[in-house]
């Protein structure tokens, strides 16, 4: 890969997104475009976060959402309590012009603390695999939801809001799309990390566990480290989907957190194919638009989606990508990107 | 100078004693050879000197430190390579891949690095990349480096399982059943492969193997298990000739007629 391919494909993508911003910024795609944009890049970064464990590692982890949530509650808290007015007063801790600098400071200590709730799985994947810990990571998710809907600080089962308030007061001092530019940075930023990790001999070490944990363990890997990075990474991500999740829609609550999101994140993972990067976020984009375009089914629409889900499990079981690359696909890609 | 000491080793799983006061002295440099009928207890030794079990009893003194209780990866790190009975290779990996990992003890770059890419990690990498190269020059495989180990024939299959343990640079290389599942041509090969590596790399080898051919060629001093106990060592003259042995392989004379 040649520096003048990789500058291209940088200034490409530069000018795509600064186009997207500008259109955004006076109106040319509406709203709704947006949003769809947005939800897209959110369940990328979570479907890549998931295919960590999932697909790299081999763990089966499927409480995810849990994670999402953590993120999303304390980005939210951080962002309200630090930004809102007091009714009282009329003051907010910190002058509202700061929470144009200090919005993805708090998105990224929503992942920092959804990294260290992960070691709620962590920890106990050093003793148990497959079925077991999946069982464990079911019921971390619903450990983490249940605390939530029983938590009167957070809004208990009804939820939390006034991440709109915020957001709205960062573009009533400067007019920008600030969660559509803030979405794609991390969505890029997210898909990064992971390729770097992934990539390094380092960070191979999980897949090392996936093909055989006791030849791994044997062959000098750190098992325990790896899975303890390897979750802690993972889950860190998924609190920084959730962060975005949250000031996106503008209200969170502990349903949107349950066992059904962790479904949807596996079904993205399994679709794109375990071990591809590529394929999780293509099946991302593909799941999203997907759900956009069979809105008027209503909740038809559940049938359609696990019944295609069940086809593809039938005639391409190892998911739309298997564990190849885009450009295992299209080798000429390589010339722009290497992807592993 | 004495490598490996084994000291009153007993390994007990429940009501079964898989090995009981097993006592081994390995000088550095040697090559040796670990016999006995199915189900003796030979593997579980090797699993034990490798970290995977922890002995019920006894010492495990390896190069002046006691390794038993050690996690498997901080004994490979300390120097004892091993190979596997059934071929444990990372089979949807390249095999440079392969070999490249299991220099994962020895990286030279914190956790943060690979997300950074610091110059360090850069020439750490190259590092890692060149020697792995270099080993599977050594070894006349370079040209499979980006094959992956599942499409290749098993005896192939074995000698990259065997660079991949001494990627690692171990002192003691526990060699588990190699000619297992190999074609007599293949164990011919074997044979002087690891007579070759032995003298190459100035390496104590400590083998398990049922195919007398290769034990009798290679090893200088063997040593017989059944039942978790030993029952005869030294030359292979000696156990060739060792009565116990006959009849631990081929079981008792009077036993057969009574």
């Amino acid at each position: 890969m040649g520096k003048y391919q990789q500058k291209t494909i940088i200034i490409g993508g530069g000018i795509l997104f600064a186009l997207l911003l500008i259109m955004a910024q006076f109106k040319m795609i509406d709203l709704y475009v947006q949003s769809v944009i947005m939800f897209i890049g959110v369940n990328i970064i979570f479907a890549t976060s998931l295919s960590i464990v999932n697909g790299y590692m081999g763990e089966f982890s499927c409480g995810h959402a849990g994670f999402m949530a953590v993120g999303a509650y304390v980005s939210s808290l951080m962002s309200v309590m630090l930004f809102t007015p007091d009714k009282a007063t009329g003051l907010s801790v910190l002058p509202p012009s700061m929470s144009i600098y200090l919005f993805p400071v708090i998105i990224i200590i929503g992942g920092v603390v959804a990294g260290i709730a992960g070691l709620l799985v962590a920890i106990p994947s050093f003793k148990t695999r497959d079925d077991y810990l999946a069982i464990i990571t079911i019921a971390v998710n619903f450990i983490i939801v249940t605390a939530l809907n029983n938590m009167e600080v957070v809004g208990g089962s009804r939820g939390y809001m006034g991440m709109k308030k915020v957001i709205y007061g960062m573009e009533g001092i400067i007019k920008f799309p600030y969660m559509l530019f803030w979405v794609i940075t991390f969505t890029i930023f997210a898909i990064f990390l992971i390729r770097r990790f992934i990539t390094s001999t380092y960070g191979k070490g999980i897949i090392a566990i996936k093909q055989d944990e006791v030849a791994a363990e044997i062959m000098s890997v750190d098992t325990n480290h790896m899975k303890l990075v390897a979750f802690m990474f993972s889950s860190g991500l998924a609190g920084i989907s959730g962060g975005l999740f949250a000031h996106v829609i503008g209200y969170v609550n502990p349903g949107s957190f349950s066992i059904l999101k962790s479904t949807e994140g596996l079904v993205m993972v399994y679709l794109g194919g375990m071990g591809s990067l590529s394929g999780s976020v293509i099946s991302a984009i593909l799941f999203t638009i997907l759900l956009e375009i069979l809105r008027p089914l209503q909740i038809l629409k559940w049938v359609i989606i696990p019944l295609m889900l069940i086809l593809v499990m039938q005639f391409r079981p190892e998911g739309l990508m298997g564990d190849k690359e885009l450009s295992d696909f299209f080798p000429k890609l390589k010339k722009y990107f290497k992807f592993k | 100078m004495s490598l490996l000491k084994i000291t009153d080793l007993t390994q007990r799983f429940g009501g079964l004693t898989a090995v009981s006061d097993l006592q081994v002295d390995l000088e550095e440099g040697g090559l040796y050879g670990l016999i006995g009928p199915n189900g003796a207890g030979k593997t579980t030794i090797f699993n034990m000197v490798s970290g995977f079990y922890t002995p019920t009893e006894g010492t495990i003194d390896f190069d002046g430190t006691v390794i038993n209780g050690k996690k498997p990866h901080s004994v490979t790190a300390l120097g004892i390579g091993r190979t596997f009975q059934n071929i444990r290779l990372w089979h949807d990996m390249t095999v440079l891949d392969n070999i490249r990992l299991s220099q994962h003890y020895h990286l030279g770059y914190s956790v943060f690095e690979p997300f950074i890419r610091t110059k360090n990690y850069y020439s750490n990498e190259k590092r890692i990349e060149d020697k792995s190269m270099e080993l599977l020059g050594v070894f006349n495989l370079q040209d499979i480096a980006q094959e992956f180990p599942k499409n290749l024939p098993y005896g192939i299959q074995r000698r990259v399982e065997i660079a991949r343990a001494l990627a690692a640079n171990p002192k003691l290389l526990l060699l588990d059943e190699p000619a297992a599942g190999l074609s007599s041509a293949d164990v011919v090969d074997l044979i002087d492969h690891i007579r070759w590596i032995h003298d190459n790399f100035d390496i104590t080898i400590w083998m398990i193997e049922h195919q007398m051919e290769v034990i009798m060629n290679l090893c200088k001093y063997i040593k017989v298990i059944d039942f978790g106990k030993t029952i005869a060592e030294g030359t292979p003259d000696e156990i060739q000739k060792n009565p116990q042995v006959i009849k631990a392989y081929l079981g008792d004379e009077e036993e057969m007629y009574a």
